[in-house]
């Protein structure tokens, strides 16, 4: 319990004028533009936008600004933002296969439709520090190559042809899509649901779920059978025109994991899939959401559960951090009325406690006395 | 992109599916240019008409969906900032704008030129002074991107190691 205290808003008033003053840091070193972050900071802001649940550049860096470059403070900011929004309606079901790739790679097929393609990728950096890049020194502009044309087809899709891979059918087209930030959560959740929480989950919480099932809690040998990044049209059914029209593109990354067999009687063995798919250029948190998401369809896939990563409210109601940061970081505001009642009952149990030793001890002598008399 | 199947019974016309393709091209178009171009392309046509905004401009949201496994059943990614604004132009066209982001002014352009291009009077000078440039401009930008990204194709070879 915490109760209403008077008294503190000087206080307040001064620590976030303090607050500013530190966040603008050194008045003789140029301020942060928007832009400068959003495109130099470009990871920060796509994971902000992702684990905010709202893709817009510029608010995901004014955002990060306003936090100081603490995300989780900025993902906050971006989430209490789009609750003061009205909501349009919903995009069609965005295509990734007609995305405009940048980055398309693949771990089980070394020639495949498209190619492979590499993009601005941390990949076979040396993770050397770059003392050079403490200046502004102009950098070489990308070199360009012959656009083949090709069609940069879904890894799935090939496998899919031989049905070595298990369908993604659409279940259930009447049912409306589960929206988590509409209607309260149930267990078990149903797997839009469950991907709708997971795509804005915290990505340090899903690396360390996935990390674990790769290392045996709940191991489902995956592969990554693509990760493809890049620009995708949204379109949206404007009813007072009757038609769909593009409204703009979104960057996504999108994550296939293709994991060990499942078959049955009646269905022949065949590989099983994990389905990652988040904003911006966020490979890392696709891929473990693809593994958390393979490792929570157990119950579906008739696996035992017995490992946290399969544990569905476990890992599905702990990885949100706005909702973590929230629980945990109340424990800062005041709690004297609840603390004196634990110290009202502690010193309670104290006095008992040396009631009751010091009641044992007389008896302990009396017992010896008796003793002592009898011999 | 796909068109309402009850906004399209056996009655309507070949013109009227061709009016629907032009203007979801017009604003699809618009919507993902770049407001600087835009408005570079808007002073170049010298139109000025009178606008009363009938809606809007408004912000808001518009819930983003994906597909399990890319094709599977779909679920909710997240949310985009959009902004919607309805206009009626001097000559009595209504035109209308939804695009993604919060930029106001663009939206307004945009609604402005969709009623312009109901009007016969203007509808080829925004065709060749706004929409085509702008398409152009649009595909200029992604063949770049596939040039770059194609500079990083991996070109495998394999090593032979031996000799029979």
């Amino acid at each position: 319990m915490y109760v209403a205290v008077k008294g503190g808003e000087a206080a307040i008033g001064n620590a976030h004028r303090l607050l500013a003053a530190r966040r603008r840091g050194d008045a003789n070193v140029p301020g942060l533009t928007l832009e400068q972050i959003a495109g130099q900071l470009s990871l920060a802001v796509d994971r902000v936008m992702g684990e905010g649940s709202l893709y817009d550049p510029e608010l995901a860096a004014l955002a990060i600004k306003q936090a100081r470059g603490d995300l989780i403070e900025a993902v906050f900011l971006l989430r209490a933002y789009r609750t003061t929004l009205p909501r349009f309606g919903h995009s069609l079901p965005m295509d990734t296969g007609r995305m405009l790739v940048e980055r398309r790679i693949s771990a089980i097929y070394k020639d495949l439709p498209g190619g492979q393609l590499l993009g601005p990728t941390f990949d076979y950096t040396h993770r050397l520090l770059d003392p050079v890049l403490a200046g502004d020194a102009p950098v070489d502009a990308p070199e360009t190559g012959e656009d083949s044309n090709e069609r940069v087809m879904r890894v799935s899709d090939i496998l899919g042809d031989e049905g070595l891979i298990e369908d993604d059918p659409v279940t259930d087209a009447s049912r409306p899509v589960a929206d988590i930030t509409r209607t309260p959560t149930e267990y078990p959740m149903s797997r839009d649901a469950r991907l709708q929480t997971l795509a804005r989950g915290d990505e340090g919480f899903l690396l360390a779920l996935a990390y674990s099932t790769q290392r045996g809690y709940a191991r489902s040998h995956p592969f990554v059978g693509e990760i493809r990044i890049g620009e995708v049209d949204v379109e949206v059914m404007i009813p007072e025109l009757g038609f769909t029209v593009v409204i703009g593109r979104v960057k996504l990354t999108e994550c296939q994991m293709v994991n060990q067999f499942q078959g049955s009687a009646k269905v022949p063995p065949q590989f099983t899939r994990g389905y990652g798919l988040v904003f911006g250029q966020a490979e890392r948190k696709a891929m473990a959401m693809s593994l958390c998401d393979r490792a929570l369809r157990a119950t579906e896939l008739g696996e035992d559960i017995v490992a946290p990563a399969q544990d569905e409210e476990f890992v599905l109601s702990h990885c949100d951090n706005v909702q973590a940061t929230g629980f945990v970081e109340h424990l800062k505001l005041p709690h004297y009325v609840d603390f004196q009642a634990e110290l009202d009952l502690v010193r309670r149990m104290r006095t008992e406690h040396f009631a009751n030793a010091a009641r044992a001890d007389d008896e302990a002598i009396a017992t010896d006395d008796t003793k002592e008399a009898a011999e | 992109m796909a068109l309402a199947g009850n906004e399209l019974d056996e009655t309507t016309g070949d013109a009227t599916v061709r009016e629907i393709a032009r203007r979801q091209r017009l604003l699809s178009v618009l919507a993902k240019a770049p407001a600087n171009e835009l408005l570079k392309c808007w002073k170049q046509t010298g139109l000025d008409p009178a606008v009363e905004l009938l809606r809007g401009p408004e912000s808001g949201l518009v819930a983003l969906q994906g597909r399990a496994g890319g094709t599977g059943q779909p679920f909710h990614v997240g949310e985009v900032s959009a902004t919607r604004v309805t206009v009626r132009i001097g000559s009595g066209q209504v035109g209308h704008a939804m695009i993604g982001g919060r930029d106001t002014r663009k939206a307004q352009l945009v609604a402005v030129i969709d009623a312009l291009a109901q009007d016969p009077a203007h509808a080829d000078l925004v065709e060749r002074e706004i929409v085509a440039p702008l398409e152009q401009l649009g595909n200029e930008a992604d063949a770049k991107v596939r040039r770059e990204t194609a500079a990083t194709r991996v070109n495998f070879f394999t090593m032979v190691r031996g000799e029979d």
